[in-house]
């Protein structure tokens, strides 16, 4: 029962992060991505300490709130002159260094370890379960994931095409009327969202190779948005089937090995796209030559 | 102790200086880049020797940190992958390795591997007498490259077009400009930690642009900023034992920036406003004017980059 437990964790978290990351990739903010994944540590301390459970609601809006402030301060600052990817490093290292220097001033308190935030603890997912008038429910780690999933695709569905237009030509956005800062923010705050309920099973930092590298896998093999999206979904998806059997098999951390199987699919897309793949670049160059 | 405070203080000095050239050349986040690659290379390096030898994990890191520039490089040249997604997918996918790896030498059968998520935070209190002393021989030697060198390294950095044109090997000053990158970053590792280095390398450049448009000022300026880093965290650890020092240099370089931003004598922001009172007094009624279509014109450019 466990082996299920985890595996649908880690599809949960594939599928959100997977659905996001298309978007970040695309509007070139996947470092952003990056820099919201470790913002929202203060959030969480400070929800932790508040509250004493890892799983309230308050911990939630904190996290969101601290992605949503980091994400202000990256564009405050860049548009006071500094650039982009400064702005970026100055602000997600401050904040983290918040978050770490918390966990460790109260580290005999909490129930809140610096291995817990950097690896995840998706292998006891399913020791911490929902349990309403004495009926085990699941584990509540797969309850908040199901929501912020519903989520996610409920405000991507309505405005998928707000959102198609704003990645590929914002400034067009604009000038139809779309509200393009108002989507912007609703996409950091989405992804805010992710990160937090997914922190919990994978980590602050792992978060991140679930956002970017399905995404980016799926963008070399397709060039429709719609297609792109359920690619990146699938991408993750087997990349959490293929980490957990190679975790299980040397007995590794769960969401290192996650990662390392999406970075696999990666560089065979990379290699054997059959679109934009180097070799199929090279025999096209050839049959050219020929 | 004293020994410590000086190599941190090094170590924050080398980093600032480093950080200037990336600043300018906008490759900020290739220090996280470099700083996450890392830890692949130092389990590695631990794995082979099965000792904590801080040299044998320098040039572990080193050796990650140069793949992973070139596995960025790779990505974005040959495919459509643009640069910020590249680091990313490497970011990740060496932290992603290096978390694995870490937790095979915990699991198996190493026997003194403990302390090697020391690294991760950064604790500068463990650092060793010889460990110091090759952080510090290291750090004097990036500073000592980047005095003799500084001319070059400021053409490169501003316009590689024309130091290409007047005959220097500008393809060989980059290389070099990020060899010494991972160098500061594999350095600072030990004191600072692998997620937090970057910092070093990033906050100190940004605060010290805000008091000078002159590259030699700014690369001084940095460096003393993350000297004083640097310094800053190693003494505040030192007076807590349970506090990782990566976070408290992190939130001293924060705060030098914070005190930057709001006084710096260039473009700090209470100097900005002076000028531009200057301004309206001298230029009268017209100024305002063209205050609020400069404005207007800014919040368009805004929503159009979003």
């Amino acid at each position: 029962m466990s082996d299920f437990w985890i595996l649908l964790t880690g599809v949960l978290v594939a599928s959100c992060s997977g659905i996001l990351g298309t978007f970040l990739v695309l509007r070139k903010m996947a470092m952003i991505g990056d820099a919201i994944s470790h913002s929202v540590m203060p959030g969480i301390v400070i929800a932790f300490l508040l509250s004493g459970s890892r799983d309230s609601l308050l911990m939630m809006v904190a996290a969101m709130a601290c992605g949503l402030f980091a994400v202000f301060l990256i564009q405050l600052f860049q548009n006071k002159g500094v650039q982009a990817d400064a702005s970026i490093g100055v602000v997600f290292t401050a904040l983290f260094a918040i978050g770490v220097l918390l966990v460790s001033l109260f580290a005999r308190q909490v129930h809140l370890d610096q291995d817990a935030i950097l690896y995840g603890e998706i292998a006891y997912v399913h020791w911490n379960t929902w349990m309403v008038n004495g009926v085990d429910l699941g584990p509540k780690a797969v309850w908040l994931l199901g929501i912020t999933l519903i989520i996610i695709v409920t405000v991507i569905s309505l405005f998928y095409k707000q959102f198609k237009l704003c990645s590929f030509d914002p400034a067009l956005a604009a000038a139809c009327g779309i509200p393009v800062a108002l989507f912007h923010y609703l996409l950091m705050g989405m992804v805010s969202m992710a990160t937090v309920s997914s922190f919990e099973s994978v980590g602050a930092i792992l978060v991140v190779g679930m956002l970017i590298i399905p995404a980016a896998t799926a963008y070399l093999l397709t060039d429709r948005l719609s297609a792109m999206i359920l690619l990146s979904v699938g991408v993750g998806i087997l990349s959490v089937f293929g980490g957990y059997g190679a975790a299980v098999m040397l007995d590794a951390s769960i969401a290192g090995c996650i990662v390392c199987a999406a970075a696999l699919l990666f560089a065979l897309a990379f290699l054997f796209s059959p679109s934009h793949g180097i070799v199929a670049k090279k025999l096209r160059l050839r049959k050219l030559a020929a | 102790m004293q020994w410590i405070l000086i190599s941190c203080t090094l170590l924050g000095l080398s980093s600032g200086i480093i950080g200037c050239f990336s600043y300018l050349r906008k490759q900020s986040l290739m220090g996280d880049t470099l700083a996450h690659a890392a830890l692949p290379g130092i389990c590695i390096a631990f794995m082979l020797t099965g000792t904590k030898s801080i040299l044998y994990f320098l040039i572990g890191a080193g050796l990650a940190g140069i793949a992973a520039t070139f596995g960025i490089g790779w990505i974005t040249r040959h495919s459509r992958i643009k640069h910020d997604a590249a680091m990313g997918i490497v970011l990740s996918s060496f932290f992603g390795l290096g978390i694995v790896l870490l937790t095979l030498v915990q699991h198996g059968g190493y026997g003194n591997q403990a302390g090697l998520d020391k690294f991760l935070f950064g604790q500068a209190a463990s650092m060793i007498g010889s460990d110091v002393l090759i952080l510090s021989i290291v750090s004097l030697i990036l500073v000592t490259v980047c005095y003799f060198l500084f001319k070059q390294f400021k053409l490169v950095s501003f316009d590689p077009g024309f130091a290409k044109g007047i005959g220097y090997p500008v393809a060989f000053f980059e290389q070099l400009l990020m060899f010494l990158m991972v160098v500061a970053v594999v350095v600072g590792i030990q004191a600072v930690g692998v997620i937090l280095v970057a910092s070093l390398i990033i906050t100190p450049a940004v605060s010290a642009r805000y008091w000078t448009d002159r590259l030699g000022v700014m690369v001084v300026v940095s460096g003393i900023f993350g000297a004083i880093s640097g310094a800053a965290g190693a003494i505040a650890s030192s007076t807590a034992a349970s506090l990782p020092t990566g976070p408290l240099t992190v939130l001293a370089a924060t705060a030098l920036f914070g005190l930057s931003l709001l006084f710096g004598s260039k473009r700090g922001i209470i100097m900005r406003r002076l000028v531009q009172q200057r301004m309206k007094r001298t230029l009268g009624f017209g100024f305002e004017e063209q205050a609020a279509t400069a404005s207007v014109d800014d919040r368009l450019n805004k929503e159009a980059s979003l």
